[in-house]
């Protein structure tokens, strides 16, 4: 016991919290491994035993051999044989009752989720124990369960390589791939499938929606040992400083594109915004300008702002050119 | 036994730290069922030694009891204040067991894997956090949670930073205000608000309440709200609608489109992949390929469509199809000016 005090803080009502809950713990687990307990709970051997040391040395007032916190070691077990009245863990503070409540109720919500009926029993559970704390004003909804999602999940669980037709919007291509998957995941109520996608030799995240084939293929799924998960604390997509940049003048009815696009600046000029944004491709960029509409002016780069007023002056070229009638059946029913 | 009452003794008086003291006064507090005065808790818990009759050293008894009581009260620990009978006047302290203790949540297997699931899917840290300590405690309850479960589909649960003080003021029932700010207006304005619950609707969140200025049911997209959530009013100061169904309030407010509408487009061999994905028919014409397409709004549709180009031509309807011819002549027209603006760049 040489360490020095803590001083209030962080760490001390972290500990606090960590030796009210231990007790008990010790206490549901008569001769757990001391190991086994670290692991458990997340801390090192040997803080756990410096924990064990603090904890030997509390107790009731009196503070006499028979009023301390008792524990029997045997060998590298320990077994707690007198709780000095710590015999439950605190009940969860509103904040913890929220943080579990809202993740089991975006679970349930989550298509795709294999067991979703024991998500629900035990979001039950745990609204029930929190009682009042959880009146959560947080409701969920995500985009439901399709077909897809469903099939995609079963085919990740057989740990299959998986082969797909995706389409990629960048490009505006759909291509054939073999890929490996990781993991699927939902983010901002889309679905992904995360895997190493051999094409591209890299991890990559396929939106689930714009996967339109999947067949599974008669090979376990192999990804190379160098492969990482995805940091998605960010959003998916993470703008890089090496992909192009271009400059747009909006008008005030495209300003939703700020809201929807991480902007690398946004400025006002009077009436209309110059907004700045990194994109994967320059033809991706050209059918993205081209597709906002009038309000929308190319400023940078000059090759971008070319391309659009080629496309667009081609395109009113054809439209002057007369076509063949329309076949009437292919005009479909609803008009 | 001995050598660890000496053990317990020589470490009471000479390196007592903060976190055992506070143990100590949690187990002596939980252990009393009258109320403990701060003399009477100082004369007992080891590490409040101290001269009652000195007035420094008192005082500075008085600042490291009340320290230590915010910091039980911030753990969520609940110390009640009360005196122990009618003829004291000194305030004293207790910890009711049952106000203490988490109740008992007898968590089958696989309910305790969907828990352990769920905690580690917040994004966000400070919930990240809570969610973990939460979970800490129902392990401490006795729920032994699977760490390699997985339910096959993960979601990331991210937050915006107006999340944890609306779901706060909602739960208090406490009003607010904040700035708001939507993109096509120039500058944000301050909203009042009787906030009455928070929602995820596809992915993005939303607060349904009652506007003050407004007086009627709005709802405000969290990461439109700019600055600090202001909580201005005291708890319990009013009561949502009975029954109110939040969702609908968002669903009602975004919700998804019957696409019944149908174009007839002609694409180039080969080309706008995207648009074949969505056709709902298509046949090989002498001009390329023709898509039959479902939309909702024509204007949106031409949007699209214009995106790609010479590639695509509109047939039928003659709504849509001017609605593409005006919007190239309008882009072309802007950006020819630019070209001629800039010259030969």
């Amino acid at each position: 016991m040489t360490r020095p005090a803590a001083r209030g803080g962080r760490a001390s009502a972290d500990r606090l919290a960590r030796l009210l809950n231990l007790v008990p713990y010790l206490l549901a687990r008569p001769g757990i491994e001391i190991a086994e307990a670290a692991g458990d709970l997340g801390v090192t051997e040997r803080q756990l035993r410096e924990d064990l040391e603090l904890l030997w040395v509390c107790g009731l007032p009196g503070y006499g051999p028979g009023d301390l916190i008792d524990m029997a070691f045997d060998g590298d077990r320990v077994t707690i044989t007198y709780d000095a009245g710590i015999d439950r863990p605190l009940r969860l503070t509103p904040d913890e009752a929220l943080a579990l409540v809202v993740a089991l109720r975006m679970l349930a919500e989550t298509p795709g989720v294999a067991n979703r009926e024991a998500v629900e029993r035990a979001l039950a559970k745990i609204e029930n124990a929190a009682g009042d704390l959880v009146a959560a004003p947080v409701e969920v909804r995500l985009p439901g369960d399709t077909a897809r999602v469903r099939e995609l999940r079963a085919a990740v669980e057989r740990g299959r390589a998986l082969r797909i037709t995706y389409y990629t919007a960048a490009r505006d291509e759909s291509t054939e791939r073999t890929i490996d998957p990781l993991r699927m995941l939902m983010v901002g109520g889309r679905a992904y499938v995360e895997a190493w996608c051999r094409r591209a030799e890299a991890v990559r995240l396929f939106r689930a929606d714009r996967i339109d084939a999947v067949a599974e293929l008669d090979e376990p799924a192999v990804v190379p040992p160098q492969a990482r998960p995805h940091d998605l604390s960010d959003g998916v997509f993470r703008p890089s400083p090496d992909l192009p940049l271009i400059t747009l003048r909006i008008g005030r009815g495209e300003r939703w594109i700020t809201e929807y696009y991480p902007c690398e600046r946004v400025e006002a000029d009077g009436e209309q915004w110059l907004v700045s944004l990194r994109v994967t491709d320059l033809g991706w960029a050209r059918r993205f300008v081209l597709g906002l509409g009038p309000d929308v002016t190319v400023v940078a780069p000059a090759e971008l702002a070319e391309q659009v007023r080629a496309q667009a002056a081609a395109a009113l070229d054809a439209y002057a050119t007369p076509v063949a009638p329309v076949d009437p059946a292919a005009a479909g029913a609803t008009q | 036994m001995h050598a660890r009452a000496a053990q317990a003794a020589s470490v009471r008086y000479v390196s007592r730290t903060r976190t055992e003291r506070l143990v100590n006064l949690v187990i002596c507090l939980l252990s009393t069922r009258r109320f403990l005065t701060a003399a009477q808790i100082a004369a007992t818990v080891p590490g409040y030694e101290h001269d009652p009759d000195d007035a420094k050293d008192h005082e500075a008894f008085q600042r490291k009891f009340e320290r230590d009581k915010a910091e039980l009260r911030e753990l969520g620990v609940p110390l009640e204040t009360g005196t122990a009978s009618v003829f004291d006047a000194e305030p004293g302290y207790r910890i009711a067991h049952r106000e203490y203790a988490l109740p008992d949540i007898p968590l089958e297997p696989d309910e305790a894997a969907a828990v352990g699931i769920a905690a580690r899917l917040w994004q966000h840290a400070g919930l990240a956090a809570a969610a973990s300590s939460g979970l800490a405690k129902l392990r401490a309850a006795g729920v032994d949670v699977d760490p390699q479960a997985t339910l096959g589909m993960e979601p990331m649960v991210t937050v915006d930073p107006a999340f944890a003080p609306l779901t706060a003021a909602a739960r208090d029932r406490r009003e607010v205000n904040f700035d708001y700010r939507v993109p096509d207006r120039d500058a944000s304005s301050r909203r009042r608000l009787q906030p009455w619950g928070v929602v995820c609707w596809r992915g993005r969140w939303y607060v349904v309440g009652h506007d003050l200025d407004r007086d009627a049911t709005r709802c405000f997209r969290l990461s439109r709200v700019v600055g600090a959530v202001r909580v201005t009013g005291q708890p319990g100061a009013y009561e949502p609608p009975a029954g109110v169904d939040l969702i609908s309030h968002v669903a009602r407010w975004s919700g998804p489109v019957e696409r019944t509408g149908r174009a007839t487009v002609a694409v180039a061999p080969g080309r706008a992949a995207g648009l074949r994905r969505w056709a709902v028919e298509t046949t090989t014409g002498p001009d390329g390929d023709r898509l039959v397409l479902p939309y909702a709004d024509p204007d949106s549709l031409a949007g699209q469509l214009v995106g790609y180009g010479p590639d695509v031509r509109v047939l039928d309807p003659p709504e849509v199809r001017e609605a593409v011819i005006q919007r190239l002549k309008e882009i072309a027209a802007r950006h020819d000016e630019l070209a001629v603006a800039g010259g030969a760049r």
